[in-house]
């Protein structure tokens, strides 16, 4: 019998569990901030690996209209790369990657078309460290001297404006998570409102009975605690699946710089850590909602 | 004004009003003793339901002074009150029992607050809602309790932890006459244990059924002392008031 009793300790307030609207609003914010963290966190990864890829290359064009002079510009511009301080590797693009490159412009017979419209000689030169200005313009006055048709330019210059937008919607997305964190917490603090409302009778017994607003404010926070850890799991699933959808998704374009914008285990680890900071939103909201609505009786 | 040591409850000119109203009780001053058994009485609207919420800290006073066991209450800071109000026992007119909670929980109750193990609490309930008849409604929600074992859950959840004083607003309203003695008798044991009691009743006839008692009348706000229970010390119990009388 005592036993029984024990298991069968009432709880002050009486849980709705997945009938209240509480777990419910909770997965939604959870889903929705889960999507835009992993979305912040894949720009973020996609930036980086950009960035790493092409802050220390660089491109040099030989613009020569004449073949063999291009060629002899070519030969001489790497030879001079291969003695400088900082270059790692300098590398002439194959004439059949460059044919590629223009084959949606000039069409398939590009040997043709090479006569009339000449292609720029290519070279990809990797430096050991990121590409400075100082670097940039000590090669440029070096090839200008001898190589007369080289154009050097800094890989990553041409995706400025690409990684300026990803920038911006890795703050956008950071953003999003933080307004749907104010919202989630708004939305437990209107449920602890509601709540509070509801069991007020009984509230003000446990206060006349010698309850403290501590103990009054505890039983509130484990009762919210639950329904946002039923609601915060459900909505951790169900913004993963969606993530996973979305990875699979865009995978399949086959994207090089897709690619870069995967998320690691360090990024899976803050997102399974979203439900619980949920959790903690969500209680520590209703802790102050029940603890100012107690302020309000003797 | 000089009081004897150890008085439980002490009310010094003692007013209250709600928001921007009159008065509902003017010049209160009065002293109750341990182990003293006090009778509030006055018409229906006298106010005894506002001293009584005084009494039990749900209201604070618009002036005057207040002391209970010693300390003033007026100007404890909120954390300090839920102490003392663990060492009142209060029946509240509307029973204001918890609604989702078994007769065996509401009972439970004030002893959970205080943090009471789970392992001593079983027992104290069980025995308690035996005395007041109801160990077979231990499992009952009140709204399955007629009005009578509704008050009667009440009073046992009002006098289970043994509390200093016990203040009591129209315990035996819904009770039959038989079980209203049986409650006074839980009363007076309760309180030649200690426990000082203030009941508050317009049943006079309950009056002459605790010998001892003492009596406080509020009319129209305002306290008169019939029995001089208010003075120190008391002049006379009221029942040897009444036994005179006869």
């Amino acid at each position: 019998m005592s036993w029984l009793r024990m298991e069968r300790k009432a709880q002050l307030v009486p849980q709705a569990r997945l009938a209240g609207p509480m777990p419910w609003v909770i997965a939604i914010m959870v889903a929705l901030t889960t999507i835009a963290a992993a979305g912040g966190l894949a720009l973020n990864n996609l930036a980086q690996a950009a960035r790493a890829e092409l802050s220390g290359g660089l491109t040099v064009q030989i613009v020569e209209a004449e073949p063999a002079e291009r060629e002899r510009q070519a030969e001489l511009a790497l030879s001079l790369l291969a003695n400088v301080t900082g270059v790692e590797t300098a590398q002439r693009v194959a004439d059949s990657e460059l044919r590629e490159l223009v084959e949606p412009w000039l069409g398939e017979d590009i040997g043709t078309a090479q006569d009339v419209v000449p292609v720029p000689a290519l070279i990809d030169v990797r430096l050991s460290g990121p590409v400075t200005p100082e670097k940039l313009r000590d090669i440029r006055a070096l090839l200008k001297a001898r190589v007369p048709a080289a154009q050097v330019d800094a890989q990553s210059s041409w995706l400025a404006p690409v990684f300026s937008a990803i920038s911006s919607l890795k703050w956008l997305a950071a953003g999003l998570v933080i307004l749907l964190g104010a919202t989630s917490a708004a939305a437990v603090w209107l449920a602890a409102r509601s709540a509070l409302g509801t069991n007020r009778a009984t509230i003000e017994i446990v206060h006349l009975l010698g309850g403290s607003d501590g103990q009054i404010a505890r039983i509130f926070q484990r009762s919210v605690g639950i329904d946002a850890l039923l609601g915060g799991v459900a909505g951790a699933l169900l913004g993963a699946g969606a993530v996973l959808l979305l990875g699979r998704q865009f995978a399949a374009l086959g994207s090089g710089m897709v690619a870069g914008g995967g998320l690691g285990w360090a990024d899976w680890l803050a997102i399974a850590g979203i439900p619980f900071a949920g959790v903690l939103i969500a209680m520590f909201t209703a802790r102050l909602t029940v603890l100012a609505a107690l302020r309000k009786m003797l | 004004m000089t009081m004897p040591e150890g008085d439980i409850v002490q009310f010094d000119n003692v007013g209250l009003r709600y928001g921007a109203g009159k008065e509902v009780l003017s010049d209160i001053s009065f002293t109750l003793y341990p182990g003293s058994f006090y009778f509030l009485t006055g018409a229906s609207g006298a106010g005894k339901t506002s001293l009584l919420k005084l009494l039990y800290l749900a209201q604070r006073p618009s002036r005057g002074a207040i002391r209970m066991f010693g300390t003033d209450v007026i100007t404890l800071p909120r954390a300090r009150l839920p102490a003392f109000r663990r060492r009142l026992g209060v029946v509240f007119q509307d029973f204001r029992l918890v609604q989702h909670l078994s007769a065996f929980d509401n009972v439970a109750l004030p002893l959970r607050v205080s943090g009471v193990r789970e392992s001593e609490i079983i027992r104290p309930v069980s025995e308690m809602l035996e005395w007041v008849g109801l160990a077979d409604r231990a499992d009952a929600r009140p709204a399955t309790l007629s009005g009578g074992e509704q008050q009667r859950v009440a009073i046992a959840r009002a006098v289970i932890a043994r509390p200093d004083m016990l203040v009591a607003d129209e315990p035996t309203g819904n009770v039959d006459p038989e079980l209203a003695l049986k409650l006074l008798r839980l009363f007076e044991a309760l309180n030649r244990l200690g426990t000082t009691v203030v009941v508050a009743t317009h049943d006079l006839h309950l009056l002459k059924n605790v010998r001892e008692s003492l009596i406080m009348r509020l009319d129209k706000g305002r306290l008169s002392d019939p029995t001089g229970a208010l003075r120190y010390p008391p002049r006379r119990p009221f029942s040897r008031m009444e036994e005179e009388r006869q």
